[in-house]
């Protein structure tokens, strides 16, 4: 036989789930709120996108080939970076603020601490995080009308919300995104449509959008309206501010989130409780960056502590108590 | 009785492709012109040599004998001359192992005194049914090879209730557990009665995955006649047949962690066509000189279910089933899941060679390994509700303790995780190294 065989450990047949797959739907499931964003707000939102996509992608290959690194922008990782922020961005922020942002997001958050898989902050909430500290009146009044396309620098209707436990919007306005917000996380059909398609795809575990939204929903509904017990309004609490693309975008990212189910959940019961104080309680009307990013930083505890049960465990507790078999 | 039961814990749906094999009947593949019988052919210490170079041997002659209760003895497969004793290259340990090696005179004469023990089993007591068992040189033929009589004499402080025949065979592609109950399901069944009885248990389970539904229609039928058997056809998915698995789905009793065996909860577990051998020896006094050995995937011009004589090259049996299709790529002992990749198809079937799979070039692909992205996939999928993301990143970097305490020795590799993993990542491989560096350091303490 002129060919020669290949000898590899088993398995020997392995399932068509790829890395690079899984990424791409991400990037898929994340189209309908990214067009959502341009169609809400205008040629602006398309061009903060695009900086943001460019920058995230030339930075990783720009340090990898820097370091000597293998260019591993095929993975689609960065394209999911770059999309992710931008859509966390508010429309009418100056082009520079995307391209610093998603620079930040790749070199310092990802790769610095060791590229795909180890860095243990999620990139684009990071990087958000430091563009709100760094220059926070873009970041909370870069604001654009929804239709109309022209600039607007009230607060976001979240703030009242906050306040007043009431929002003027209808359920129609949240639910089309029609109202002042950032780029990607007005719409919520659109983010809904996107995170069903990846619990179809069997990307993400249903137990942390569902922990988070539920948490935020019930905690609002007993303390969000002021003075008053049981009174608060669950459904405007999820619809506004950056919940819903917090829930199934961000706190499901797998290298920064629990690895077990149960860990999922509590990772987005524990988004959800920190979201809930930082609106009602907190100085920001908005705290979904901080909760997840506090999350991503406790993930490892509960990774340490929630674990599977393994098979034949029974027997060891048996076996420390005294008991026979 | 029929219990229908689809409860599983992890597991991963892969792919069966029995449609290749499924359909072929069982052929005797005929005899090759050299027979390679190792010394260490299951769990447990070597057998002896009985015969030197140049003795001629008959079929089912005694030409090792087992050394200590957990061994098992040898026979000639067929008759001829014994060519030489020798190191050869065993597919399975990966090093040189110690066999016989018979150049076959084709004549296939059986030894003297081949008879019948008996023709039912109500004259056979269980110390002979054991007897039986061990004489036959008989293991397990699931893969294991423990050998079957050590199997069927539990130390006497473990408490038997239920033998669970394992007729699931949840590795793909492999058909032979199939055909065998299929085309032989009254000698089966006749088999798992003497390890009943032989272990002393009243209760008999046998197990089939519902995509054998024939098989589970022809074991039905044998069944009928004897008391205390009951049917469970659980549902296709990898890895259904492990014995742990079975005993956890079947009758939902968790086997200790190891070394814990499932007779530790009362159970044994038995693959069909250790029963069928057994079956053999007592009807008709044959000991285990041949089994059955599929050769298929979709790199075989003829996929085949063969009875092959122990000791048989791989190269002919492909050549048996219609050689090659296409230019291969991988050639595998045993099923894609847990078999082991050959470099040199000049290697014999072993008495646990459950099948030959051969893969194509397109099929037999290395994909790039990436690092880990903490999907927790492998976490869903293990049966055993191991971490094999933590453990598998703890022996890479050498941290053997680590891997110990998240359980790596508990370990059955059964490759769902590698499977599953989207990065491609060699867990069980890494898990494995974890395994023998643990090993070898609790041997060193002791």
């Amino acid at each position: 036989m002129g060919d020669r065989l290949l000898v590899t450990p088993p398995p020997h047949v392995k399932s068509a789930k790829t890395v690079q797959g899984i990424m791409l739907d991400v990037v898929i499931a994340l189209c309908p709120a990214a067009i959502a964003g341009i169609v809400l707000f205008g040629f602006r939102a398309a061009l903060i996108i695009l900086a943001s996509v460019v920058s995230a992608v030339a930075s990783e290959a720009i340090y990898q080939r820097a370091v000597k690194k293998q260019v591993t922008i095929n993975d689609f990782s960065a394209v999911i970076t770059g999309l992710l922020l931008a859509l966390t961005l508010p429309p009418n922020v100056p082009v520079w603020i995307p391209v610093i942002g998603a620079a930040f997001a790749i070199v310092v958050v990802k790769q610095l601490f060791g590229g795909l898989g180890n860095n243990f902050l999620n990139p684009a909430l990071a990087a958000r995080a430091f563009l709100l500290a760094a220059w926070p009146l873009h970041m909370t009044q870069d604001w654009v009308n929804p239709m109309s396309y022209d600039a607007a620098t009230s607060a976001t209707p979240l703030a009242g919300f906050n306040a007043t436990g009431q929002t003027a919007l209808t359920f129609k306005e949240m639910l089309l995104g029609q109202r002042l917000g950032s780029i990607g996380e007005t719409c919520i059909l659109a983010l809904l449509l996107g995170g069903i398609y990846l619990l179809a795809r069997d990307v993400i575990d249903y137990r942390t959008p569902l922990g988070y939204l539920g948490t935020l929903a019930v905690g609002t509904w007993i303390f969000g309206k002021p003075g008053e017990l049981f009174q608060g309004n669950p459904l405007s609490a999820i619809f506004l501010g950056g919940a819903f693309i917090g829930a199934f975008f961000m706190a499901t990212d797998y290298v920064t989130s629990p690895v077990t189910p149960r860990g999922r959940l509590y990772m987005g019961i524990g988004c959800g409780l920190i979201t809930l104080v930082i609106r009602l309680w907190g100085g920001y009307p908005e705290g979904v960056t901080y909760a997840i990013l506090f999350m991503n930083l406790v993930t490892p505890l509960i990774d340490k502590y929630v674990v599977p049960r393994y098979y034949g465990s029974g027997h060891d507790k048996m076996a420390r108590k005294g008991g026979g078999r | 009785m029929i219990t229908i039961i689809k409860k599983m814990i992890g597991g991963v749906p892969v792919p069966d492709k029995k449609e290749l094999s499924e359909k072929a009947p069982v052929e005797f593949a005929g005899i090759p012109d050299e027979l390679v019988l190792f010394m260490s052919h299951h769990i447990g210490a070597p057998a002896v040599p009985l015969v030197k170079p140049k003795d001629t041997v008959k079929r089912g002659q005694l030409i090792a004998e087992p050394q200590g209760l957990v061994s098992a003895a040898l026979h000639a497969p067929t008759s001829g001359v014994v060519k030489a004793i020798e190191p050869r290259f065993h597919p399975v340990l990966a090093c040189m192992s110690e066999a016989i090696v018979i150049e076959p005179d084709g004549k296939h004469e059986p030894v003297e005194g081949l008879a019948p023990k008996a023709s039912d089993l109500d004259s056979l007591s269980a110390e002979q049914i054991r007897a039986i068992a061990r004489e036959a040189g008989i293991v397990g033929l699931g893969g294991a090879c423990f050998p079957t009589s050590a199997k069927i004499t539990p130390p006497e402080d473990k408490h038997l209730d239920t033998y669970l025949l394992n007729g699931s065979e949840c590795e793909p592609y492999l058909t032979a557990d199939h055909r065998v109950m299929l085309e032989e399901a009254e000698k089966v069944i006749f088999g798992f009665k003497a390890l009943m009885k032989a272990s002393g248990v009243s209760r008999g389970i046998v197990c089939i995955e519902d995509n054998k539904p024939d098989a589970i229609e022809a074991m039905k039928q044998a069944m009928s006649g004897y008391d205390g058997l009951e049917l469970a056809v659980l549902t296709t998915r990898y890895p259904r047949g492990g014995e742990k698995q079975l005993t956890q789905a079947v009758l939902g009793r968790e086997v200790p962690p190891p070394p814990g065996l499932p007779y530790d909860v009362g159970v044994l577990v038995s693959n069909v066509g250790t029963a069928y051998a057994l079956a053999e020896a007592i009807l008709t006094g044959l000991p285990l000189v041949e089994r059955v050995v599929t050769v298929t995937g979709e790199g075989v011009a003829k996929p085949s279910n063969f009875k092959a004589l122990i000791g048989t090259p791989v190269s002919y049996l492909i050549e048996k089933a219609g050689g090659f299709a296409g230019t291969p790529g991988k050639v595998i002992m045993g099923g894609p899941m847990m078999g082991c990749a050959l470099k040199s198809l000049d290697v014999p079937v072993l008495k646990g060679t459950t099948g030959i799979l051969v893969l194509t070039k397109e099929q037999a692909v290395q994909e790039p390994i990436l690092p880990c992205i903490k999907c927790g996939k492998c976490i869903d999928a293990c049966p055993l509700g191991l971490q094999p993301l933590w453990i598998s990143a703890y022996a890479e970097r050498g941290f053997i303790e680590e891997a110990e305490s998240f359980r790596a020795m508990d370990c059955m590799e059964c490759g769902c995780c590698a499977y599953i993993c989207p990065a491609k990542r060699p867990l069980v491989q890494l898990i494995k190294m974890a395994k023998a560096e643990i090993s070898s350091r609790r041997k060193a303490r002791r």
